[in-house]
């Protein structure tokens, strides 16, 4: 039970930092129609920048802040050397040459920081634990995580549902062409979601670089997480990609621990050893596609 | 004129045992990367049957190929290396899985199809990490290669022309199938969707059978690439495969089921090539794929078309 409770956190912990990475994609695909395969590159940035920072300034907490803003601005200057280029292109180029921007930049990053594994420690307010129930203790740092992630989803949720530019960056996402014969600038709007998008993956970035390894490449596994979250929570929509973040992480956490149980109950022996991980590594895939079986557009899907 | 090009390729390809049967001194290593070559060929000739004439766009294309691979892992670990065996048994996993999987991914279009099959490979390279049995996420090194009808005919020395044998043997099958009914019929509703629907078509039939028939050959090309390695790793699954059979066949020309061909050898031998020179080589590759599309739209055949 207790083991529970801990997996619960941890999948919530993941599910939301699947949305900060998650919720700048799926507006990139809502309002511009465009495949950003190169986004979980902005995640490695973050993470690395962050240990960078916080190694120069002695401070976590500088090196989140600068590391963000500077994700974000390498954001803006990828889309401007590259990506506003591609827009008007099939997707078959946009997956080609975001393939190639990911080639460039892992590598890039390996020429840099070099191949072996960095870390960031955690800041020293939030590296205790506390007493979760009696006899179980849990990280202050992953609480911190997911409270981060909730307060950046309501402030975007609030942005995007309140305020003038939310409003069109909504309709752009359910009808581009559509806001741009109104008068709106629609580059403008877009590179302001792309910047805001790359930046919170950066933040993403630092966020779990106290927990995972910083390595090259490490953007990629997230990315297709977030592309699994995208598919279920429909393209453009932030509370879809919210609650599938959310269903993601908990149904990759809770069931690694669950079905390698229930495999065990079930088919006793050797046998139960080799089926659980098998199926717990599978399971947010099924789920995705009887989402799709239900609904092919995802759950909240922005364009109808 | 139509087949110039893809006969020049083939005779190209021949040339190597030619050479090599009438005396002259061809380098292992030569064989050893057109082999891979040819092996990538075949796996993207079947990516560009779905993507180039059919216009399905999978990111998933090295699941198959993994699939295909896995078959003769798990046929060795049993005992079995009798091709007789070990193809159809990678043959059926990999067109079962492209029937599962393609009938939810089909429900979907465009960048979603893109999402959902890349989402399916991850889970076939989980999947596959998580076979204790078969060394997860070490790999598994077979104790023989295939055997066809007893016959070494994969063994090093012949891997090399079994390969080409079959590489030529399922071009003109892809361009038999191109050229029917199910291949027009395929090419149109990549052009048309609804108008083909509106024939009577089964629209939906006709590009699952697509993604079939695309999956079983990947998995031979899995046999292929599992015998010349004599190893198996998740690695056979993994994004990066998907995403280089993609570049293969869109460097190459899309539907022109040859530029796969000429895609595979730029990749392979880019790779070889700037790998020998510097382990840096995808910071040449990558920015080369970026000019590539934003300067040079029609892949190297230029038979590109929308």
């Amino acid at each position: 039970m207790t083991l529970l409770i801990v997996q619960a956190l941890n999948g919530a912990q993941l599910g939301m930092l699947l949305f900060l990475i998650a919720a700048g994609l799926t507006l990139v695909f809502g309002v511009m129609n465009f495949v950003n395969l190169a986004h979980g590159v902005q995640y490695m940035i973050g993470a690395y920048l962050g240990v960078s920072f916080a190694l120069l300034t002695g401070s976590f907490w500088a090196g989140l802040v600068l590391a963000s803003l500077t994700a974000g601005a390498f954001g803006l200057l990828l889309e401007w050397l590259i990506f506003r280029h591609l827009y008007k292109r099939g997707e078959l180029d946009q997956v080609l040459a975001t393939f190639g921007v990911i080639l460039s930049l892992n590598e890039g990053t390996r020429l840099i920081w070099g191949s072996n594994p960095l870390e960031l420690p955690m800041p020293d307010l939030l590296s205790g634990s506390f007493q979760l129930v009696e006899g179980l203790r849990y990280p202050v740092y992953r609480v911190a995580v997911m409270a981060a992630g909730l307060l950046v989803a309501l402030a975007l949720a609030l942005v995007v549902n309140r305020t003038r530019i939310g409003m069109l960056i909504r309709a752009g996402a359910s009808n581009g062409p559509m806001v741009s014969a109104l008068g709106v600038d629609i580059m403008r709007l877009f590179r302001v979601v792309f910047g805001v998008g790359a930046m919170m993956a950066g933040f993403a970035g630092v966020l779990a670089a106290p927990l995972v390894s910083v390595e090259p490449g490490m953007g990629e596994n997230l990315l297709i997480l977030a592309f699994v979250v995208i598919v279920i929570g429909g393209v453009g929509s932030i509370r879809g990609a919210f609650v599938a973040a959310v269903i993601v992480g908990l149904v990759d956490t809770l069931g690694r621990s669950l079905i390698t149980d229930a495999a065990q109950a079930a088919l006793s022996g050797p046998a139960s050893a080799r089926v659980g991980p098998a199926v717990a590594s599978m399971l947010i895939y099924l789920v995705m596609a009887a989402v799709l079986a239900v609904k092919p557009a995802g759950l909240f899907a922005a364009r109808t | 004129m139509k087949f110039v090009v893809p006969v020049a390729i083939f005779v190209a390809l021949a040339l190597i045992p030619l050479l090599a049967a009438v005396g002259v001194h061809v380098p292992g290593i030569v064989t050893l990367i057109a082999s891979r070559v040819m092996i990538f060929a075949l796996a993207a000739m079947s990516l560009d049957l779905i993507m180039g004439i059919g216009g399905l766009p999978s990111f998933g294309h090295a699941a198959p190929v993994a699939i295909g691979a896995y078959a003769v892992a798990v046929c060795d670990a049993a005992g079995v290396q009798a091709a007789a065996a070990v193809i159809p048994a990678a043959l059926a996993a990999a067109g079962l899985f492209a029937l599962a999987t393609g009938a939810v991914a089909l429900r979907t279009r465009g960048v979603n199809f893109i999402m959902i099959t890349l989402a399916f490979a991850q889970m076939v390279y989980f999947a596959t990490g998580s076979l204790a049995d078969y060394g997860g996420d070490d790999g598994y090194t077979l104790s023989a290669r295939t055997t066809v009808f007893g016959l070494d005919l994969l063994d090093a020395k012949r891997i090399y022309l079994t390969t080409l044998v079959v590489l030529i043997a399922v071009y003109v099958l892809l361009r038999v199938i191109a050229a029917s009914r199910f291949g027009r019929a395929l090419a149109a509703i990549r052009q048309n969707r609804g108008r083909v629907q509106a024939l009577g078509i089964d629209a939906f039939a006709i590009e699952l059978a697509a993604l079939v028939i695309a999956a079983m050959i990947a998995a031979l090309a899995g046999v292929l690439m599992a015998n010349q390695a004599e190893f198996v790793s998740p690695a056979y699954a993994a994004w990066g495969r998907s995403g280089e059979l993609m570049v293969m066949v869109i460097l190459g020309g899309l539907g022109t089921l040859h530029g796969a061909v000429i895609g595979a050898a730029i990749v392979v031998l880019a790779e070889e090539g700037l790998g020998a020179v510097t382990q840096h080589w995808p910071l040449v590759l990558g920015p080369f794929l970026v000019l590539a599309v934003l300067f040079f739209r029609h892949g190297i055949v230029g038979g590109a078309r929308r």
